[in-house]
């Protein structure tokens, strides 16, 4: 346990209100507070690290709604990561089956993107309706051990073909749309889950980085950035992750080469988890000695691509250097000012749903709201308790299938109160929870579900249309 | 003072396994925690240092089931620590060795508005700020909003006669309890005081309740005044380059008889602090920052401000910024409110105290202060409600550093000392609990010190309610 930072905890109650887990059950040890007094009692060898403590770690949310509202600056982020991974370490939620699909699953398929693709091309097949169909009906889904034919249903929809076939190593903006020196070069990230199932968001995300005016470097191959395995208590794999993550890049050579660090103004995430994740590079690889340089220039240049874009094309108006530079394309497609709640020639209306890593972790709030306000022909609405968990947290609604499902029961009646055509949400994960629920209820069930990039990119082809 | 932790007393019981089958059949299994686990989140509240597990938590689900509970533990001669969100910041909610925990949240009911009376009828367990937006749904205001007001309880309110940022227009939670339902030491239930703006018969005892941190009795229901909401309202900051000029000003202001809602103050090492926290763009160098707010009819909030404004600029302020919407108004307003929190970002200690003087000495104060700052070589960041006179010198140490605790004692007595001397008081509105406690006698003297133990003796005879706190 980190020691400087559960002690950085004054314990002064102001994160209890904004903590789902607590709000559920009204008990201190599910609450930010109680939980570091916890990780500080096991630290002062008051407590012993027992199981109910790793119930209690797996049952936060890791939603981070506790940053934010924690005026002391505590990095609860790093506490959760430790605690669970001495849990972990400790074998204390152990099961055989357990360790098997954690082994699978963290250990064999998110450290290979080779065989997460090959995997996910199975299960593109096995998604074809008349093929899913087939199977059941054969009973060759019975064959599928039990935990797995229970996912099953729930499985993210595979969205071939992958990023790498639908992005080039380099894109520059085409000289109808920019001429002359792009305004940055900037590398994208495409994730391992966001790359098999919602490898159209990598594509829009290029396309709008693009449409801003600049140049995108895209790695072939990439492996998970390990969010996942930081998230679960495999600091160890975490680091590994993070260190394949940093060589896709060349750090010595040729400044000449697209995948030289220093010629990249900034590397985009577009998925809140990762980025959360992505950016605190420095503190997972500190003690490394090959690395810990690294990971602080890293840091420095990880941009989430709403943050980004905001800030390189404002609303149309305020574009950094836009004295300098000529307008993009995409300046001159959003328009000027926010959509008004009934904007005149609006025809659907969109609002956003913030993913809690990307709010909470990346404090990126305003950016995608503003962005979506001034997409043509949306009237932005907005979601009452964006701010608060949907309950898909990662692999939450796997493990806390229950507190889950009441987060989520929270969110749609919020989602239901905005009656949204578009909802918009910025990580795979909240994406594919909010999908599933508006395919199961038929009151949303003509409501998209998209990234706020998928919108942008739209509208910039509307236009070359009209 | 601080570091030993409460201890049961020989003459005390431990909670045996008897009792707590006995709670247990009172508010359910559920309800009543005893693992290590579940009982160590409940050894403290938000004063810095205090820890000690209580030995049992009992979370009552109805109002009818606390005299149950009550009689239960002290019958078994067993001390009971009532607790709200345990936020207090004097150990008022800091257990004993093998103490009951009685937790409040669950009786959370806003039991009745009455917009012929204007009075709200509230559990204890409401938090705070719920009764002002229940208040808000007819028109209404319920103005004490102490700094933790999105998660304190109102029951810790009273306990605690707890302030806010609009103390100085509008009071402290006492101004506000009309009424109050309280489970003495015996488990019997009484009624204090009722909806009359007016009522004189016998003593006035709901008043003896209010600000009696848990050692006379559990308070099961309140019935609170309100007030209409105010139609308009305007939050203005000024910063100064000095700290004289800043307490000059609000002095001045008060002078030419202008009564704001709201007058906070912080020092450099808070604004810092609270920028770092809040991202607000506060000037870093200034040496103070007053946070002001007129409130009222919108044509006086008018011409209020604009005299403040005047008085501001007569005093020397480098700058006054009026907030131009109600989310900057509201923005700044929270982000003064966490300035104690906040503050915890610069050490790994932070003690926060609570001295309170007469107005017209507080430049003098926050001067003394400073120079005890420099005298003993320890951190304190000030910030408080200068229009209250209340201030919250807040040491940023280290408790590992046991050189620098001296120093911290050193210079805490010598604040306390001049506070007193100046007439001042020890604690504005934390309370005395277990922080303050050695300094007690010394501000109230030997004959009114010994009257509040008789009180206590008359109506907690074992001294089983909340023992240890305020005095021994
Ligand atoms: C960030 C922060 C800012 C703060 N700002 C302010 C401020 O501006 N002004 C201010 O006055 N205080 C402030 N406080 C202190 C604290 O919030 C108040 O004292 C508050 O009233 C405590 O409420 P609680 O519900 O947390 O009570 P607790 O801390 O749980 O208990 C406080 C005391 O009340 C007793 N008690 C609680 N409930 C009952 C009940 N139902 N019956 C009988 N006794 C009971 C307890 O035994 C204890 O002695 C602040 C605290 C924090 C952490
Ligand atoms: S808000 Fe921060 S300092 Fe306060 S209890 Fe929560 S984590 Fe601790
Ligand atoms: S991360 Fe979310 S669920 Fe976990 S303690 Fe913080 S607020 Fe609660």
């Amino acid at each position: 346990m980190d020691y400087s930072v559960v002690q950085q905890c004054m314990h002064c109650g102001l994160c209890l209100p904004t903590c789902p887990t607590f709000v559920e059950t009204g008990r201190e040890r599910s609450s930010p507070r109680g939980r570091i007094a916890l990780m500080r009692s096991i630290a002062d060898g008051e407590l012993p690290l027992s199981r109910e403590f790793a119930e209690e770690m797996d049952y936060c949310v890791g939603c981070l709604a506790c940053q934010t509202a924690c005026p002391a600056g505590v990095q609860y982020v790093s506490l959760l990561e430790k605690g669970r991974a001495a849990s972990e370490n400790a074998g204390l939620l152990d099961t055989p089956m357990r360790r098997v699909y954690r082994w699978l699953g963290l250990r064999l398929l998110m450290t290979r993107p080779w065989l997460l693709r090959l995997v996910a091309r199975g299960v593109a097949v096995q998604q074809i309706p008349w093929i899913r169909r087939t199977l059941y009906m054969i009973g060759a889904m019975r064959l599928a051990p039990k935990t797995l034919r229970d996912l099953e249903p729930s499985a993210p929809p595979i969205d071939a073909p992958f990023s790498d076939a639908r992005i080039k190593t380099v894109e520059t903006p085409p000289a109808e749309w920019w001429s002359g020196k792009p305004r940055a070069r900037v590398a994208v990230l495409t994730g391992c889950v966001q790359d098999i199932s919602f490898a159209r968001v990598n594509r829009a995300t290029v396309d709008v980085l693009l449409a801003a005016g600049c140049e995108v470097v895209t790695p072939r191959s990439q492996p998970c950035c390990g969010s996942l395995h930081a998230h679960n208590g495999d600091l160890d794999q975490a680091k590994e992750q993070a260190r394949r993550t940093l060589d896709m890049f060349d750090w010595q050579g040729l400044r000449a080469g697209p995948l030289a660090f220093d010629s990249v103004d900034a590397v985009i995430s577009n998925a809140g988890g990762c980025g959360s994740h992505l950016r605190h590079y420095a503190d997972l690889l500190a003690d490394d000695p090959n690395y810990a340089t690294r990971a602080k220039a890293w840091d420095a240049k990880v941009r989430d691509v709403q943050e980004f874009v905001w800030q390189v094309v404002g609303g149309g108006q305020q574009a950094v250097g836009s004295e300098a530079t000529p307008q993009s394309r995409l300046e001159r497609v959003l328009t000027r000012e926010p959509s008004a709640l009934a904007a005149g020639g609006a025809t659907k209306r969109v609002t956003y749903d913030a993913s809690c890593h990307l709010c909470h972790g990346q404090k990126v709030v305003s950016q995608p709201i503003e962005l979506l306000k001034r997409v043509p022909s949306y009237q932005f609405v907005p979601l009452a308790e964006s701010d608060w968990c949907c309950g898909a947290a990662g692999v939450y609604t796997i493990t806390q299938p229950e507190q889950a499902g009441k987060l989520l029961e929270r969110k749609l009646g919020h989602v239901k109160a905005a009656n949204p055509d578009v909802l918009a949400t910025a990580n795979p994960g909240c994406m594919h929870q909010l999908n599933l629920a508006c395919r199961d209820d038929a009151s949303l069930a003509n409501v998209r579900v998209a990234h706020p990039m998928e919108l942008l990119a739209e509208a910039c082809r509307a236009s070359d249309a009209s | 003072m601080i570091a030993a932790s409460p201890a049961t007393p020989a003459n005390y019981n431990r909670a045996d396994a008897a009792l707590i089958d006995t709670l247990r059949g009172v508010v359910g299994a559920d309800n009543v925690l005893t693992e290590a686990i579940d009982v160590a989140p409940y050894a403290f509240d938000g004063t810095a240092m205090l820890k000690q597990r209580p030995a049992c938590v009992v979370f009552p689900t109805e109002r009818s089931q606390v005299p149950a509970i009550v009689k239960a533990v002290t019958s078994a001669g067993v001390p009971l620590v009532t607790r709200g969100s345990g936020t207090g910041l004097s150990g008022g909610s800091v257990p004993l060795d093998g103490a009951v925990t009685l937790v409040m949240t669950q009786l959370d009911k806003v039991i009745e508005v009455d917009t012929a009376n204007l009075t709200i009828r509230v559990e204890p367990g409401v938090i705070t700020m719920k009764v002002d937006q229940e208040a808000a749904k007819h028109g209404l205001f319920y103005p004490p909003d102490p700094g933790s007001q999105k998660i304190s309880t109102i029951g810790g309110n009273v306990a605690e006669n707890s302030g806010g940022l609009r103390g100085l227009k509008y009071g402290v939670t006492r101004d506000y309890v009309m009424g109050l339902r309280v489970v003495l030491a015996d488990g019997e239930e009484v009624w204090l005081g009722n909806q009359c703006v007016k009522d004189v018969a016998g003593y006035n005892l709901r008043d003896l309740f209010i600000g009696s941190e848990g050692t006379l009795g559990v308070v099961t229901e309140v019935l609170l005044k309100l007030l209409p909401r105010p139609q308009a309202r305007r939050t203005m900051v000024a910063t100064f380059a000095t700290l004289e000029s800043a307490a000059q000003a609000v002095s001045d202001i008060i002078a030419r008889k202008i009564v704001p809602c709201t007058v906070e103050f912080l020092d450099q090492t808070t604004i810092r602090c609270v920028d770092d926290y809040a991202n607000l763009g506060l000037p870093l160098d200034a040496a103070a920052l007053l946070l002001l707010e007129s409130d009222g009819h919108p044509a006086v909030v008018e011409e209020e401000s604009a005299a403040m404004h005047q008085a501001l600029i007569d005093n020397n302020a480098t700058n006054v910024e009026t907030a131009q919407t109600v989310e900057d108004a509201e923005r700044l307003l929270t982000a003064r409110r966490a300035a104690f929190s906040a503050l915890a970002r610069v050490s790994p200690t932070t003690i926060l105290e609570d001295v309170t003087v007469p107005r017209s000495e507080l430049a003098a104060v926050v001067k003394f202060i400073a120079g005890c700052a420099e005298r003993h070589n320890v951190r304190i960041g000030v910030f408080g409600h200068m229009g209250d006179g209340n201030l919250h010198p807040t040491f940023l140490v280290d408790e590992r550093n046991a050189d620098e605790m001296h120093r911290f004692e050193a210079a805490l007595e010598e604040i306390v000392d001049e506070t007193l001397r100046r007439g001042g008081t020890i604690t504005g509105e934390h309370g005395v609990g277990l922080a303050k406690k050695p300094f007690l006698r010394r501000q109230l003297g030997d004959g009114s010190f010994e009257l509040l133990r008789k009180v206590k003796q008359a109506l907690d005879p074992q001294w089983l309610l909340n023992p240890g706190k305020v005095f021994d």
